[in-house]
């Protein structure tokens, strides 16, 4: 990677974008604007992708997770948005999270320790080593090496998604019982 | 630069393991999970950089067809969970206890 300062800042400022971002998700109240947060943290991370040379990456980033997952999450919300309105009202005595300090205690813990075991390799790990993945040789490998986790994961996906769908369907209710999503 | 992003990297992943210590409502706890996982192939991405191997994004898409199939069926149960309880809160659902 051409070790140019302008890249130097595309990167920092893209992993400033993602863990401000990851501070909104977690830590915003409202769910809708905490999955709009995700969605920034995940585009930067799509940028983090182009910046590592992973075009591919990239590409399937944006187009799984900010095209399908995040579209399905915004879906969730508001067909569950009667329970947010249910509890919101009320305000005070529902807080959205919990717990927070332990939490807090121990997610920076968890970082302490990640970057204790990782900091020989961020020490000794060249920075100039090797020369970027380009498509053809992740393909070649996808239809190689991996076909098996390959067809796996497609596998997987079919079952998930047939599952989710079956899991999500309405049954026919008995009369004058309330079904989510029609009003009555 | 490139070893600078593990750093980001756990930094995230960090966060993620915060929200879904701390939060009440299932949705968000599964956008949790999906920083965890993004986190994951985040790190994927930076050692297959590192060391030009393509081993690395491979197994990046598959964490990212994964997510997918995870935020699918999540997202359905939430749903019926929602139809059954009455609630999305993770803490309200009682319906297991003895």
């Amino acid at each position: 990677m051409p070790t140019s300062l302008g890249l130097h800042i595309a990167a920092w400022g893209c992993s400033l974008v993602v863990l401000l971002g990851a501070l909104a998700v977690v830590s915003l109240d409202n769910l809708f604007r905490a999955a709009l947060s995700l969605g920034v943290v995940l585009l930067g991370v799509a940028a983090l992708f182009v910046l590592l040379e992973a075009d591919f990456l990239a590409f399937v980033q944006i187009l799984v997770y900010v095209g399908a997952i995040l579209t399905l999450v915004v879906f969730a919300v508001m067909l569950t948005a009667r329970a947010h309105a249910a509890t919101s009202p009320d305000a005070a005595p529902v807080s959205s999270s919990r717990q927070q300090l332990p939490a807090a205690i121990v997610s920076v813990g968890l970082f302490g320790i990640l970057m204790l075991v990782t900091r020989t390799l961020l020490l000794t790990v060249p920075i100039q080593s090797a020369t970027p993945v380009d498509l053809q040789t992740l393909g070649r490998e996808l239809i190689t090496k991996f076909v098996l986790p390959f067809e796996v994961v497609s596998l997987v996906f079919v079952a998930a998604l047939v599952g989710s769908v079956a899991v999500a369907l309405t049954k026919p209710r008995p009369a004058g019982a309330p079904v989510a999503g029609r009003r009555p | 630069m490139v070893p600078t992003l593990l750093i980001v990297s756990s930094a995230l992943f960090s966060l993620g393991v915060y929200g879904v210590l701390t939060r009440r409502n299932a949705i968000a706890l599964l956008l949790s999970i999906e920083l965890i996982l993004n986190a994951a192939s985040l790190n994927f991405a930076v050692f297959s950089r590192l060391y030009g191997q393509a081993q690395g994004q491979a197994f990046a898409l598959f964490v990212i067809a994964l997510a997918a199939c995870e935020a699918a069926v999540g997202l359905a149960i939430i749903i019926a969970l929602y139809r059954t309880a009455k609630t999305v809160l993770a803490d309200q659902v009682t319906l297991l206890r003895g």
